[in-house]
């Protein structure tokens, strides 16, 4: 541990002196860097989702050398980026693709802190930027898909932006605010562009925060209790830098597949017509990941009190990720992981199973049984989170925690640990 | 990469430390395994980078454009018109009987980039060229009546003063080559199609 | 992990059935066609699709623009420079301004796409009943399952049931988004006289202007497909490595 990076190289010592870049590297991904010895591959997502989004601003930025953010261009300059630009359409549909998988991945690192209850004291500011992180990519995703100018980008924009109007007294001024004009335009694409391209620099700045409050205490692990030692942990680098590798392969794998093989299957057909603000196409659906948000917004159809049925259900649709915020104090349970969790376990795979759920009545018609469904789901979405966590945490009986990472190690404990927890056998 | 590859070992070397070093076949296994990873890292990341790169390069629609016709019927004796051809300016002009003897007369140990003149035209009257200064890529003075030609009669670049003659060959200042010549054929006698 | 695999599989085809049931809602399920196309290894059949643009040409091109085509992209079909050159002779293209400041009509140039029956969506509409014939450039892929769509309306033109009520000007066809088309059947026996000696049948035309549509639609498929087999090889070699290392890397831990 005497001061973390040593080399003989004068280059590379002049620099560290002047600059000491090369410590700094070594003690955020480094070998300076104490890490869980017992962590699963489901700790691979983090990584991951760094990898999507560098893969989305490298294609996206010569994208945007070729597209033109105009009403009367922007679908035919994608449409000379798929047939004329050299490999324009291996980049652009990288980048749609890219954005699937980087919610894929985004989607189970979060699920993953769900489980193993990593948004616990002391990380709630690392799960709460966590969040915001959502947010944004949220926010840069549905800008970005309005940018091809077709049927779903052009209605997708409208009745979302038209979410907007429910605020009471400036909803309306908002949406028109939103728009630049009367509709949703030539101003609201441009603008759309311009945010679309800098988001993902916010973006970063907000996983640099992420990646800061991680470095505080650390990676939290499979069995949800804390390091004790030198015995409990291993240094980032060689051993999770090289399990990070292989993860991005397997993850390039399957992303290569999609992009070569089905880069349509999670798109809308629709979108391959340029965009008429006189014609609705008969089904407005967001992208997939969007389709649980979609299906609490529209299962909201009755007035309540003075709060319209259209506010209720935006409400609800923003409160369904803001509710994260607050997950931390929720769960009260002293026991992180739903490895000692018996009906947590049980109960964190039926939410799963709601969210995939509410997905699917999201693709589908506003219309019963759809709708009733629909309904259900969000019911069980807001309990899991205000009743169930609550409750479980006071009712719950936890089973026993090991003294230590490494003790349980030695007792070979762990199925839940996945592949690694096998060679684990040194303490 | 492959460089990532060894340092990938040297640091693990480092952290091995609570053990006796393996066998040496069992290094030399190690290392090659890295360094293939690492090379073909390296070999996977220039192949994903170079689509990127190629992206930038001129796109099939741009490449395709590239020849324009031109009707030089309206043109006469001493008249210079400009079009366009890829984005650039292209010089033609019906050269008077003087202009094209005083073109012909040089002596090409004069000439900073030496050129006959019968090389730079498929007709003699009709001097046909790319209207951008090799040095810096201006576009020269000479078309118009009115403009500064130069002290050889031919044109004057304005931006950091080179002269050209009546067959467009630079004579003085920095540029260094002549003005260009594109590719072109006569598709009819007063026809020509450049590119 | 097996479960939540399976989960994720299950997501995954439900999201993909539903997009089925939109496509079919109300009418009868899509037919399932072969196409040369389909697959890992899929390729154009380039003889359909010569086959294809000749359908189009001769039957489609009055009505429908093919916008995003240009004529130098028909060397994809198997076309040579020359016969490409006389393709787009026999259009004709209005380019301009000229010296004095007006359009002119000149003949087509491999350059240039593909010029529209119509100078712009109102025209087409006007001349059509009021409901403009859209581009064909993207039709295969702005459509579930396009290809399969596409054959299927073209040869599924029916008389309608009684409980159908069929407007002047309207044509029944069941794979149509409400079963009422404003396109009269465009193709008859023998409806054009294919130079290669093929039958042309209805469904074969259909076929074939299927094929070609799909082609210009996503005219990189072949090369996409090619790079994605190759692409895919090297990642699981260089994963394969990857594990390897890691495996080495972890074994010190023993």
């Amino acid at each position: 541990m005497s001061g973390g990076f040593q080399t003989n190289n004068p280059v590379l010592k002049w620099i560290e002196y002047r600059l000491p870049v090369f410590s700094f590297v070594d003690h955020a991904v480094g070998s300076q860097y104490p890490t869980p010895k017992n962590l699963s591959y489901w700790w691979n997502f983090g990584s991951l989702a760094g990898l999507a989004l560098v893969i989305l601003m490298a294609t996206g930025i010569v994208l945007a050398m070729q597209y033109t953010a105009h009403v009367d261009y922007a679908f035919d300059s994608v449409e000379r980026i798929m047939r004329d630009v050299n490999y324009g359409w291996l980049i652009r549909y990288i980048h749609m693709n890219g954005g699937s998988f980087f919610f894929i991945v985004v989607y189970i690192h979060v699920l993953r802190g769900m489980y193993y209850g990593s948004y616990k004291a002391p990380r709630e500011l690392l799960w709460m930027l966590g969040v915001v992180i959502l947010l944004l990519m949220m926010a840069t995703a549905f800008m970005g898909y309005v940018l091809p100018w077709g049927q779903m980008s052009f209605w997708g924009a409208k009745v979302i932006t038209n979410l907007f109007s429910a605020i009471p007294l400036v909803g309306e001024d908002i949406v028109i605010w939103l728009w630049g004009g009367f509709s949703v335009d030539n101003p609201t694409l441009n603008r759309f562009y311009a945010l679309h391209y800098l988001m993902p620099f916010v973006l970063v700045g907000a996983i640099v925060f992420h990646i800061w409050a991680l470095h505080q205490f650390g990676s939290s692990n499979p069995l949800g209790i804390e390091t004790k030692g030198p015995q409990d942990t291993i240094p980032f680098h060689p051993y999770y830098t090289v399990k990070d590798l292989y993860g991005m392969g397997v993850f390039l794998i399957f992303f290569a597949a999609a992009v070569f093989f089905m880069p349509n299957a999670m798109g809308e057909a629709i979108n391959y017509v340029e965009a008429n603000p006189l014609v609705t196409p008969a089904h407005i659906v967001p992208e997939w990941y969007f389709l649980p948000y979609y299906a609490i917004l529209r299962s909201v159809t009755f007035d309540i009190w003075f709060l319209s049925a259209k506010l209720i259900g935006v409400i609800l649709m923003f409160g369904s990720i803001l509710i994260l915020f607050i997950l931390p104090w929720l769960d009260r349970s002293p026991v992180r992981s739903s490895k000692f969790r018996p009906i947590h376990k049980q109960l964190f795979w039926v939410f799963v199973a709601d969210c995939i759920l509410l997905g699917w009545v999201g693709a589908n018609p506003a219309e019963p049984p759809y709708l009733y469904i629909g309904q259900a789901g969000t019911v069980y979405y807001f309990a899991h989170f205000l009743i169930i966590l609550p409750l479980l945490s006071v009712m719950e009986r936890p089973r026993p925690l090991p003294n230590s990472i490494s003790e349980s190690v030695l007792k070979g404990g762990g199925t839940a640990m996945g592949a690694t927890a096998k060679p684990m056998e040194k303490a | 990469m492959a460089a990532i590859g060894r340092t990938l070992g040297e640091l693990k070397g480092m952290t091995d430390t609570a053990r006796p070093a393996h066998g040496a076949e069992g290094e030399t296994r190690r290392d090659f395994l890295y360094l293939l990873a690492g090379g073909m890292g390296a070999v996977g990341t220039v192949a994903a980078v170079w689509p990127l790169v190629d992206s930038m390069n001129p796109a099939a629609d741009v490449l395709a454009l590239a020849s324009t016709e031109v009707d030089l019927s309206p043109v006469e004796d001493g008249m210079s018109i400009t079009v366009t051809w890829r984005g650039n300016p292209v010089f033609i002009r019906k050269r008077t009987g003087p202009e094209i003897e005083e073109a012909q007369a040089v002596n090409l140990a004069d000439l900073p980039d030496p050129e006959t003149d019968a090389a730079r035209v498929q007709k003699p009257e009709w001097l046909i060229m790319l209207g951008v200064c090799t040095h810096l890529g201006c576009v020269p003075k000479g078309q118009k009546p009115g403009d500064p030609k130069g002290e050889f009669g031919g044109w004057f670049c304005p931006c950091h003063g080179s002269h050209y003659d009546t067959s467009g060959r630079i004579r003085k200042g920095p540029a260094p080559t002549n003005l260009e010549i594109p590719p072109y054929e006569f598709i009819e006698d007063t026809m020509i199609r450049i590119g | 992990m097996k479960r939540v695999i399976a989960s994720v599989l299950g997501a995954v085809v439900i999201g993909l059935g539903a997009q089925g049931a939109a496509a079919a809602e109300g009418g009868p399920e899509l037919p399932e066609y072969t196409w040369s196309f389909d697959g890992v290894f899929g390729q154009f059949d380039l003889p359909a699709a010569q086959r294809g643009l000749q359908v189009y040409r001769e039957v489609c091109a009055g009505c429908h623009s093919l916008r995003f085509v240009a004529f130098r992209d028909l060397a994809a079909l198997g076309y040579n420079e020359d016969q490409i050159k006389a393709f787009a002779a026999e259009a004709t293209v209005v380019d301009g301004p000229d010296d004095e400041g007006e359009m002119f009509e000149r003949d087509g140039r491999p350059a240039d796409r593909f010029p529209s029956p119509f100078p712009n969506e109102k025209a087409a509409a006007a001349a059509n009943n009021g409901s403009a014939p859209p581009d064909l450039s993207l039709m295969a892929k702005a459509r579930p399952h396009g290809p399969n769509y596409l054959r299927a309306l073209l040869t599924g033109y029916a008389d309608p049931p009684e409980d159908v009520e069929v407007m002047e000007g309207q044509s029944y066809n069941p794979y149509f988004p409400g079963m009422r088309i404003a396109m009269a059947p465009p193709l008859f026996e023998e409806g054009v006289e294919y130079q290669d000696g093929t039958e042309a049948t209805v469904d074969q035309m259909a076929a074939d202007v299927t094929q070609f549509l799909m082609w210009a639609a996503e005219p990189k498929l072949q090369e996409r497909k090619q790079m994605g087999l190759k692409v895919i090889l090297f990642l699981l070699v260089l994963t394969g490595i990857l594990y390897a290392v890691k495996r080495k890397v972890w074994a010190d831990l023993h």
